[in-house]
Parts: C-alpha cells; structure tokens; sequence
C-alpha cells in the first residue's frame, strides 16, 4: 500500500508540472511549425507571465480583501494580455528583420532577446526571489496515510493546474482543427511560400501564433509560479529548456506531441526525484533530450507524412 | 490582362531573365515553352512577385503589380497552380480548397467548392482524406481545384502534367480548355510542349532568359526549329 501510494503521489506531481511544460512548449512547437526557427525568449515570455500575475495579485490584495477565483482570473488576464504583446514585439522586433536569413541569425537574434528580457525584469523587479502566495490551498487525501504508511494527496492547485491545462488543450485544439484562422495556420506550417501564392498574409499568421504560444505561456507562468511557490527573473530559463526539451521529445511542430512530450517530461523528472534523487531530475530531461535527439530526431509523434509523386 | 514589360529578374546576383516581354490577352491560352532552366518558373513566379522584378512592369488588368506583395497580387484576381502542386499534404482535399477561397466568404467558399466537385467527382469522393496520401493526378486536380476556389480571372499552370501517366495528362489538358470556355484566362507552362501548343491560342519560346520565338500556338507546332528542339522532330 505504501508503495502504490508514493507511487500514485510521484505521478500526480510529474502531471502536474508536465501539463505547464506542455502549455510552455506548445509556444515553441507551434513557432518552429511555421517559421522554422527556436524562439529562444520564449521562456522570458513565460516568466513575465509569472511576474505580471504576482503583481496584479499583490496589487488586488494591498487594495481590497477581493474573491480569490476573481483575483486569479485578473491576475490570468493581465498575463496573457502582457505576455501575448511581449510575444507580438519580439516577432516584429526581433525576428521579422532577420525572417529569410541564414538559419542561425534569428537564433542569435532570439538569444539576444531573451538575454535582454531577462536583464529587464532584473533591473524592473530586482534578482532576488519573489515569494508567491498559494492562494488555492488545501486538498484532497487518496488513501493511505495509516499507521504511519504515505498518504498521497492531490492538492486543490494540482487540481488546477490540470483543468486549467485541459481547457487550454483542448481550447487550442478545437482552434487548429476548427478555425479559419487555425486551419491558416496548419496550412503555413506545412507550405508557407504556398499559402502566400493564396493570397494569405502569411505574416499575420505568424504573428498569431507568437501570440498564441505567449498566451499559453503567460498561463504557464501563473500556474507553476503559484505551485513553486517564489519566482525570479532566472525562473523562465530552465522552464524554457524543459519545454523545449518536452517539443523535442514530442517532436518538434507536432502540437499534439508538445502535449505528450511535456507530460512525459514531467513523469520523468517526479519519478527521478521520488526514486533517485532531486539532484539527478535534471540530468534525465537533458539526458533523454540528448537520446531522443540520438534515436529518435524526428520525436515521439513528429512523423514525416509519407509524399506520393 | 497581363502584360509583362522588359522584365530583368535576379536570384541575389544571378540574373536569371534578360529582359523578357510577354503579353496575354483576355480568354486566351498562351503557353510558354521551354527547357529545363531557361526561366519558365521564374517568369511565372515574377508574375506573382516572388521574386520582384528588378527592372520592367508588370502590369495586370491595367494595373502595375511589379512591386506588391504576393499576398496582395494573388488576391486581385489570378491563381497559381505551381510547379510540382503544392498540396497541403496534412490538409484534408475540403480543407485545402478552403485555403484556396481564404479571403473570400462562406457562401462564396460554398458555391466555388460545388463548383470544383463538379469539375472533379473525384475530390469529392475523397473531401475528408489527407492530400498527402492522394495519387499525383488527384494532387493536380486538387491544386487546380484550389486554384479556382477565388473565381480568378487568370490561372497560372505550371507543369501541370509533370509526373503524371498519359491518361491522367489527357484529362488535366481537357480541364484546361474547359477552364478557357468558362472565360478563365490561361497562362501555361509546359515541358510536354505538343499538348501544350496544341491547346494554346498562342505560345512563346523562352530560351536561357530570353524569349527566342512568340506565334500562335498552330505556327509555333509546325516550325522547324520549335520541332528540333521541343517536340523531338
């Protein structure tokens, strides 16, 4: 019993945290889907979500003792609209100058931007740690817990964490598959040259997907600052890297890979620490990173489609 | 309808048309032949500003389109069916004719797609499958079909028979002369330079960049030089 309980509680953390890695590399899936390229200052959008939330949280709770959901919802408004324009600048800014260069200068270019946003929040909000009050407290028991055996609770922010990913998914789903503006962006992705020769503003559609990804981001970002419980200016750098990791794992493009890389991701690294130890949680994403990328470049569902001539 | 002017077109420092001039007149077919590398897909990409020009006009229906967006060109009027079809292959046939009527409305996505079932049964036997997993005939239908989702005033074809079995060519080439009765426009592109100049009201030769011969479709067939070199005679 003991067992299965640490075993049921080791999985529910790496749900947890694998449904926000997912929502980040959705961001950098859908951008390299069409355009090709890493944006490496993804993870700088995501953790300016985090800092947008905290801000309009703190600044709620100074000036009126108000409803917690609404408090959040704000909070998750303010972040997806500040995130979402971070997102839409840096395309403009950074990436569209460079868009049809060699396929190393938006990479430099996407560095650079997030090195810059990175310094920003630094100089704006200091570099220290931001503590980041949990206001969904509280859970629920699922057995165990007797005699001194593991009791594994799913608390109420997990519980969140996961509907508000489900949303989300399943939100950005019915929009690729369903929309005009979705079925555009499929169609980009996999022929962009054509889809100007329709007369589509391919640009207009590249932007929407910036600005996608950084919404999901900015959700992310309140989501797994609220569960980690402080952030920092630094605390978007390895989510980044993780997501990224997830996209690859997934296969890179693949949408529905994005969502099954971060969720393998995350198992993985809860596993690693419940079993190994918290140390090695990153050598594992990084070492199946390196494996995939070995074994498997084309990830776990980025399958070519098969061309007839 | 269209009037290419002097045009000079550049690939970075290559230029790859010398001052080339080409003019199509409403309803007509005017095919364009040529060898492999002579410019034909860069003259027909010029058209639609991908690459610009670097010198001449290119106008359309009066209107100098030389320096607009390709987005903004495609959108006044002609259509392209490029060279090796570009169908979105994850696409499925219904959504990629909805690419094609993009920026037009739902009633009209509606009527044009009925249109296009009607010129080709077989897309709509086939409006849930993926294009990719299609035959290369069907992939050239459904390009076409894509092409017509805007009711353009001109379409561009660009090897439209590249590829496929003779049968198969044969219904692409009747397609074509149904589109001219419908009053489409037809800029052609041919490697299969007999078919294409048969069906062709008139024709130019375009040869290394240049345009070497320009004659009705009929005089052009029946030239001694045309046949040495294109038509294998």
């Amino acid at each position: 019993m003991h067992d299965v309980m640490y075993f049921l509680q080791q999985l529910i953390n790496g749900l947890t945290v694998g449904s926000a890695y997912a929502l980040i590399a959705i961001g950098y899936t859908m951008v390299y889907g069409i355009i090709g390229m890493i944006n490496f200052a993804h993870g700088e959008i995501y953790m300016i979500g985090a800092y947008v939330s905290l801000i309009v949280i703190t600044g709620l709770a100074v000036t009126s003792p108000a409803w917690i959901p609404l408090v959040l919802l704000v909070a998750l408004i303010c972040a997806i609209i500040v995130s979402s324009s971070m997102g839409w600048a840096v395309e403009r800014i950074a990436y569209r100058p460079v868009r049809g260069q060699h396929r190393l200068i938006p990479l430099i270019s996407a560095i650079g931007m997030s090195i810059f946003l990175q310094n920003y929040v630094h100089l704006a909000q200091g570099s220290r740690n931001i503590g980041f009050p949990l206001l969904i407290e509280g859970g629920i028991s699922l057995g165990g817990g007797e005699d001194g055996t593991f009791q594994a609770n799913l608390s109420y922010m997990q519980l969140t964490i996961f509907i508000v990913t489900l949303i989300c998914m399943t939100g950005l789903s019915l929009f690729i598959s369903r929309s005009k503006t979705g079925r555009a962006c499929r169609a980009v992705s996999q022929d962009l040259k054509m889809s100007s020769l329709l007369g589509i503003d391919t640009n207009r559609i590249i932007t929407a997907t910036f600005v996608i990804g950084a919404s999901l981001a900015a959700v992310a970002g309140l989501l797994l600052g609220m569960y980690y419980g402080s952030i920092d200016p630094l605390f978007g750098f390895i989510a980044g890297l993780k997501a990224f990791t997830a996209a690859v794992l997934g296969g890179i493009g693949s949408i529905p890979g994005a969502m099954l890389g971060g969720l393998v991701l995350g198992v993985a690294e809860s596993f690693t620490s419940g079993y190994l130890s918290s140390e090695y949680k990153d050598v594992v994403s990084f070492g199946l990173l390196i494996l995939i990328l070995l074994f498997r470049p084309t990830g776990l569902l980025g399958k070519p489609e098969v061309e007839k001539i | 309808m269209l009037v290419l002017e002097n045009i000079h077109t550049h690939y970075g420092k290559i230029e790859a048309l010398h001052g080339v001039s080409v003019e199509i007149q409403k309803g007509e077919i005017v095919s364009l032949i040529g060898a492999n590398g002579a410019g034909k897909t860069t003259l027909l990409m010029t058209v639609c500003g991908d690459p610009q020009a670097s010198s001449g006009r290119v106008l359309f229906k009066g209107e100098d389109i030389t320096h607009k967006p390709t987005a903004q060109i495609m959108r006044s009027g002609i259509a392209i069916v490029p060279e090796g079809r570009r169908v979105f292959p994850g696409l499925t046939v219904e959504e990629n004719l909805h690419m094609g009527g993009f920026f037009t409305s739902k009633q009209e996505i509606r009527k044009s797609q009925d249109h296009v079932f009607e010129l080709f049964p077989r897309l709509k036997e086939r409006r849930n499958q993926r294009a990719g997993t299609m035959s290369g005939g069907e992939q050239q239908m459904l390009a076409i079909g894509r092409a017509l989702m805007t009711k353009p005033e001109m379409i561009i074809l660009d090897e439209p028979s590249l590829g496929l079995a003779p049968l198969i060519i044969k219904q692409i080439f009747e397609i074509i002369s149904t589109l001219r009765d419908d009053g489409i426009t037809v800029f052609l592109v041919e490697q299969n330079a007999k078919q294409a100049l048969k069906l062709a009201d008139r024709g130019y030769v375009l040869e290394t960049g240049r345009i070497r011969l320009e004659d009705s479709g009929a005089n052009l067939l029946a030239n001694e030089d045309v046949q040495k070199a294109y038509l294998g005679g």
